[in-house]
């Protein structure tokens, strides 16, 4: 049989989605409550920060403006990443009710049919915040409007969308062998935006150093502010690591998409 | 291809020793956890030819659903070897989906905030299937299994009836080799039994489509099933004509008669044995060799009989009698 042209399998990918649209319209006034509960959440996060800067004009070296840029970036990073991956969470609940094995009998991808079987669309909410949130903040924060800068705006909020769907699919699969892992599950992938979306220099340590190096969440928003805001890292490292965040998505895609085989692996031969 | 079974002849379905071991965790002390390997499936064997209709039973926890999880390739067998269609189904998923149905029936493949109809129309683009093929096999379901009246229902407003005719006409648009169904009728109507046993019944009777069905309904297998396994502990306690069970486990014809009042003697006669008495009413169990005229000719000598009746053996009965026995003997292997 041919291999199937990739053309076609997005198509149906697609209809998929559509029909996800279709499915949770048909709740029309739940989906606009979850829709504003999405946007007010992402208003609560703001608010910490502009209470912080409330009472200190400058934060570990930082202005408002430089901190919303980082903000913003790692909120619609993270978004993206929850508004497509994020349902991957219920990895438990689809062992449970039988959706893995339902999916495991059609002819598509396991993962993908998931996260578009359950795709939470009132989360378009936080994107679209997100994204108005970065507009501002690249206005208040004067990012010179050059090329290089541009390509980076756009680069660094799908580099950190593929970074912490990484993180979800990660850790959800962990999900297979420890059953509460939800824990850790939350640690990474709210604990991370958390710390990707300040100015790492709040951070203390090897606190800091676990966090931005041995988990790449540095390259998520911080290096490539610096760039925007050509500044010099205050802690010293050179420019460059601005530009490294597509090669650390693509390498914490690769591994957790290897995570993800083993798991499912693991799962077709315990069936739990 | 030609090893696979669209050609005359070859099984559809081939299993030899097929095995699932789980392991599970035993808590044995504070935090010493002991794990033990326990056999789910223990060496399974099955060949199905094309177009058979294969019932096959067991008591809960057998492993009937763990067998036609690996059939389906959702689960590794930890032993054996397993073909469906000339398939390996775990390495060959993708490929073994296009050509097999799969119903269960506690879960759904149908879109559920969506009318029925959707979900084939999405169906068709996820199997990829002619639009004009797609279109005749529904036209087809929608009239044996009377769909009409709710195509444009969501889903989630359908009696589990009229879902479960949903989710056999979704399993079969693709126009699978195999159609598994785990526990089809369970929680349906009478009338939606019939609807679904009738159309099994004629899609079985078509030869194209090979069904293995499992159930806890005997009336499906005495209605769809020429030929039945039984499996029990994870193995085969019984592969045949239901005929050969009723052979085997001595199904028993009950004969049951009132008398005016209760009678002072009883028949002794071979292979007639009391079951019960209650006043002036007896209950009697008759071997194969028996023969019921006797019994009742002796019974009349006996006392006058006020009325009578002859049960036949009913399926339910062998069934739980070897479900019984198999779990206290090692089981007797067939062949």
């Amino acid at each position: 049989m041919a291999e199937p042209a990739a053309a076609s399998t997005a198509a149906i990918y697609r209809r998929l989605v559509a029909a996800q649209v279709r499915s949770q319209l048909s709740y029309r006034v739940s989906f606009v409550l979850d829709l504003v509960s999405n946007v007010v959440f992402l208003g609560a996060d703001l608010l910490t920060v502009l209470v912080v800067f409330h009472r200190v004009p400058v934060l570990a070296g930082f202005s408002l403006a430089d901190t919303l840029l980082v903000f913003g970036l790692a909120s619609l990073g993270f978004s993206l990443a929850e508004l497509i991956v994020g349902s991957i969470d219920h990895m438990q609940r689809h062992v449970r009710t039988g959706l893995l094995d339902a999916v495991l009998i059609r002819p598509l991808g396991v993962l993908w049919q998931l996260l578009v079987l359950d795709v939470g669309l009132r989360r378009v909410g936080r994107v679209c915040s997100g994204l108005v949130l970065l507009a501002i903040a690249v206005r208040l924060a004067e990012v010179a409007v050059t090329p290089a800068n541009l390509l980076l705006l756009v680069i660094t909020p799908v580099v950190g969308a593929v970074f912490f769907g990484a993180v979800f699919v990660a850790t959800a699969t962990v999900a297979f062998w420890w059953v509460d892992s939800g824990e850790l599950s939350a640690a990474l992938t709210h604990g991370g935006r958390d710390f990707t979306s300040y100015p790492m220099t709040v951070f203390g340590g090897w606190f800091r150093r676990l966090f931005a190096f041995g988990l790449g969440f540095g390259f998520i928003a911080y290096y490539p502010a610096l760039i925007l805001l050509d500044r010099p890292d205050p802690l010293g490292a050179p420019a460059w690591l601005g530009w490294c965040g597509p090669l650390l998505a693509a390498a914490a895609a690769t591994l957790a998409g290897l995570i993800w085989r083993t798991g499912v692996r693991h799962y077709r031969s315990t069936g739990s | 291809m030609n090893t696979d079974g669209r050609h005359g002849g070859v099984n559809v379905i081939e299993a030899h020793g097929l095995r699932k071991d789980f392991t599970v965790r035993v808590r044995k002390g504070l935090l010493r956890r002991e794990r033990r390997d326990v056999a789910a499936v223990d060496g399974v064997d099955l060949a199905v030819q094309r177009g058979e209709l294969l019932g096959y039973l067991g008591p809960n926890g057998a492993g009937k659903s763990t067998t036609l999880k690996m059939l389906t390739g959702v689960l590794h067998p930890s032993g054996g070897r397993v073909s469906v269609c000339g398939l390996t189904p775990v390495p060959q998923r993708i490929l073994l989906a296009r050509r097999i149905g799969v119903v269960f029936g506690q879960r759904s493949q149908l879109w559920w905030d969506l009318p029925l109809r959707d979900s084939y129309e999405l169906l068709r683009h996820i199997y990829r299937v002619p639009a004009a093929e797609h279109a005749a096999r529904l036209r087809r379901c929608r009239d044996l299994l009377e769909l009409d009246p709710f195509l444009d229902t969501p889903v989630r407003q359908l009696s589990l009836g009229q879902r479960m005719r949903g989710e056999l006409t979704a399993a079969l648009l693709h126009g699978p080799e195999v159609l598994f169904l785990d526990e089809p009728t369970i929680g349906l109507d009478v009338v939606s039994k019939q609807a679904v046993r009738g159309f099994l019944a004629e899609l079985g009777q078509t030869g194209d489509t090979t069904i293995v069905l499992t159930t806890h309904d005997l009336a499906d297998i005495e209605r769809l099933c020429r030929r039945i396994v039984v499996i029990d502990h994870g193995r085969v306690v019984h592969d045949g004509g239901i005929d050969a069970l009723h052979a085997r486990y001595g199904s028993q014809r009950r004969v049951t008669v009132d008398f005016d009042t209760a009678p002072a003697a009883l028949p002794d006669l071979p292979g007639v044995h009391l079951e019960a008495t209650t006043g002036p009413r007896l209950t009697f169990t008759l071997d194969n060799s028996a023969s019921v005229g006797t019994l009742i000719s002796t019974l009349t000598t006996l006392g006058s009989l006020r009325d009578l009746s002859v049960t036949e053996p009913e399926i339910e009965e062998v069934i739980a009698r070897l479900y019984r026995s198999e779990g206290r003997a090692p089981s007797p292997r067939f062949p």
